[in-house]
């Protein structure tokens, strides 16, 4: 099965009823196979008039109470940046995936990129947080969508899927369960204020349609909603509450994988580069060499680089110029070596290994 | 209404609150419940609306309150979902998402408050300003021709396309009463006058002298055919009102 279908066939899995796209290289299949299997499963396929309109759709049937997703890469990813922030500010749960292209700009279309791993984190205007899976396999695109939608819907934010174009287009046998688990977003209790965080921060859903008459705004409002834009300490709380319900909650959400822990080199990756690493350790069965992998890059996982005891150096392999070697540096006094690799090829095994000699 | 958030924050003679009482009346008369019926709009004053209004609604970025709406209506056709935006954020930033709305004639009404300026932000051009009119981004007069917006719906496809005004409240209840009515996308423009940005600046000194341009320079769109007809000069500054077309193109998301 190629990554996007796996990615499709995952949110079709975790009950997907809504997809809104617009077609774009390399994330075009996902769109496809849910035009071919959404109305047959009784739910709805939208291509809308650009990416703008994409995920405001997405927004909307979200509301709804539907789980909805849109999958699109770098430019669509930038023309949803403004509608992304509103999802943020109205904890609307959705699901974005990104398969990553070379950028900036039209870029490389068909070539593999990870260079909106800050983009994700930060792209739209103002304070506010995330979450952010990056997937290395066909049978992670399955797995990863499915998470996302759980995800999305237990801290009710934009889930972000970050692919990039070599997993997308992989074909590789995987493994597909008779059922996936499903974590449903918490519905709002009667009596209680619309946006009341309650104890995890995370306020229950009044879902439309269902007698809360709730008003949703972006402007920045108070726990019933209503607009309350000039107040400081409203809009501090707000803010905070939101970056928090979040990052309180690293540790829970943090999913990595921890190869050779004892190793003083250690490769720290996320998505396709992954894969090069592990073919270096497969190659190299005598050298001790860790490898930490992130599924989870936002809320950045700190407390994985711990993992690491005897960590002399992090080395970390990207296709961009070192957007997450940057975060790494912020948690650790250990040298970090980045490994940028452009073009859209994956690193080599050659080129790994040659790096981790010149740091002998 | 949402008592507790009053006062509103529309100027002293604005007409935004005239289009959303007509917009509520035709509501009320089709006996639709709060618990079925959602509001969405865009940015802008006309967009503040559905934040006064006791029901679901959503008020969203600018210019995407169709897109958005799009979602709602099509992920939950049972929803009643009406669409409250304005010249600025439908026209202009939100211009692709109205002839895309139109051409897929989804089951939504959508009624624009058009008072020909940006009054939130104090006073700027905007694509249905007329030519010449004063803006504080046109202080030598607009050199751009004004958007029609009801050609445009019917261009695109819309079922329904009607235009009145702030001034002709029976007639904008019952547009907007057979927009709501009628399958599939339902436009109806409803001129509002802008006594704090348009108007002082445009030789509309009190509120009602706008409301009394309306009244005065309104033609019906059956009189304007039959001096077309009779090959007679229709007055350029007429304000074309009436029903533009009633139609039954296949629509979206209509509730079964």
């Amino acid at each position: 099965m190629q990554g996007n279908v796996a990615c499709a066939e995952g949110a079709l899995a975790a009950g997907c009823s809504f997809f809104g796209g617009y077609p774009i290289t390399p994330s075009t299949e996902i769109a496809e196979h849910m035009a071919l299997k959404l109305p047959k499963a009784g739910g709805v396929f939208l291509q809308m008039e650009d990416e703008i309109g994409s995920i405001a759709a997405v927004i909307g049937a979200s509301w709804t109470g539907a789980r909805a997703m849109t999958a699109t890469s770098g430019p669509g990813f930038s023309l949803m940046m403004e509608n992304i922030g509103f999802a943020a500010m109205t904890e609307t749960p959705c699901v974005i995936v990104n398969v990553q292209r070379g950028g900036p700009s039209t870029g490389q279309p068909t070539m593999s990129g990870q260079a909106d791993m800050l983009q994700c984190r930060f792209g739209s205007h103002g304070d506010y947080s995330i979450i952010a899976l990056s997937p290395e396999s066909v049978q992670e695109m399955y797995e990863l969508s499915v998470m996302a939608f759980n995800l999305a819907d237990r801290f009710r934010v934009p889930v972000f899927l970050m692919a990039d174009e070599i997993i997308g287009h992989l074909r590789e046998r995987i493994e597909i369960p008779d059922s996936v688990q499903r974590v449903e977003r918490r519905p709002l209790n009667q009596g209680d204020l619309p946006f009341h965080p309650g104890e995890d921060l995370v306020p229950g859903f009044p879902r439309f349609g269902s007698g809360f008459k709730v008003h949703v705004t972006g402007l920045t409002h108070d726990e019933r909603g209503y607009p309350c834009t000039t107040n400081p300490k409203v809009h501090e709380e707000l803010v905070k509450r939101l970056v928090e319900k979040v990052e309180s909650k690293r540790h829970e959400i943090a999913d990595y994988r921890v190869t050779n822990p004892d190793a003083e080199r250690v490769f720290v990756t996320y998505g396709s580069p992954s894969r090069s690493v592990e073919q270096v350790i497969h190659d190299n069965p005598g050298e001790e060499i860790g490898h930490l992998r992130f599924r989870v890059v936002w809320p950045f996982p700190e407390d994985a680089l711990r993992e690491f005891k005897d960590a002399k150096a992090f080395f970390v392999p990207e296709q961009n110029l070192g957007q997450i070697a940057r975060e790494i540096e912020r948690h650790t006094s250990v040298p970090v070596i980045r490994l940028p690799r452009f073009g859209g090829s994956l690193h080599t095994p050659e080129e790994l290994t040659s790096a981790l000699g010149a740091f002998k | 209404m949402r008592a507790d958030r009053l006062p509103h924050i529309f100027c002293s003679g604005c007409g935004n609150g005239t289009v959303l009482n007509c917009t509520l009346n035709a509501v009320d008369q089709m006996g639709w419940k709060k618990e079925e019926t959602v509001f969405v709009s865009g940015i802008g004053c006309s967009s503040r609306a559905p934040g006064y209004i006791l029901a679901d609604s959503l008020h969203t970025t600018h210019g995407r309150a169709l897109a958005f709406a799009t979602g709602i209506k099509m992920a939950k056709p049972e929803l009643h979902v009406v669409v409250l935006t304005g010249d600025g954020d439908l026209a202009a930033i939100g211009g692709n998402h109205f002839i895309h709305a139109c051409r897929r004639n989804i089951d939504l009404s959508v009624v624009c408050m058009n008072n020909m300026i940006y009054g939130m932000t104090g006073g700027q051009v905007s694509p249905t300003t007329p030519r010449t009119a004063l803006s504080t981004t046109t202080p030598y007069g607009s050199a751009e021709p004004a958007f029609d917006l009801c050609e445009l719906a019917i261009a695109a496809g819309a079922n329904y396309v009607s235009r009145w005004t702030s001034f002709h409240v029976k007639e904008l209840t019952r547009a907007i009463l057979a927009g709501l009515r009628i399958p599939g996308l339902s436009f109806i423009e409803a001129l509002s006058q802008c006594p704090t940005n348009f108007g002082k600046r445009n030789k509309f000194r009190q509120a009602m002298d706008q409301v009394e341009y309306f009244k005065t320079h309104g033609i019906l769109i059956e009189k304007v055919q039959r001096l077309r007809e009779e090959g007679k000069d229709i007055p350029p500054d007429a304000i074309v009102l009436g029903e533009m077309i009633r139609r039954n193109r296949p629509a979206m998301g209509v509730r079964k």
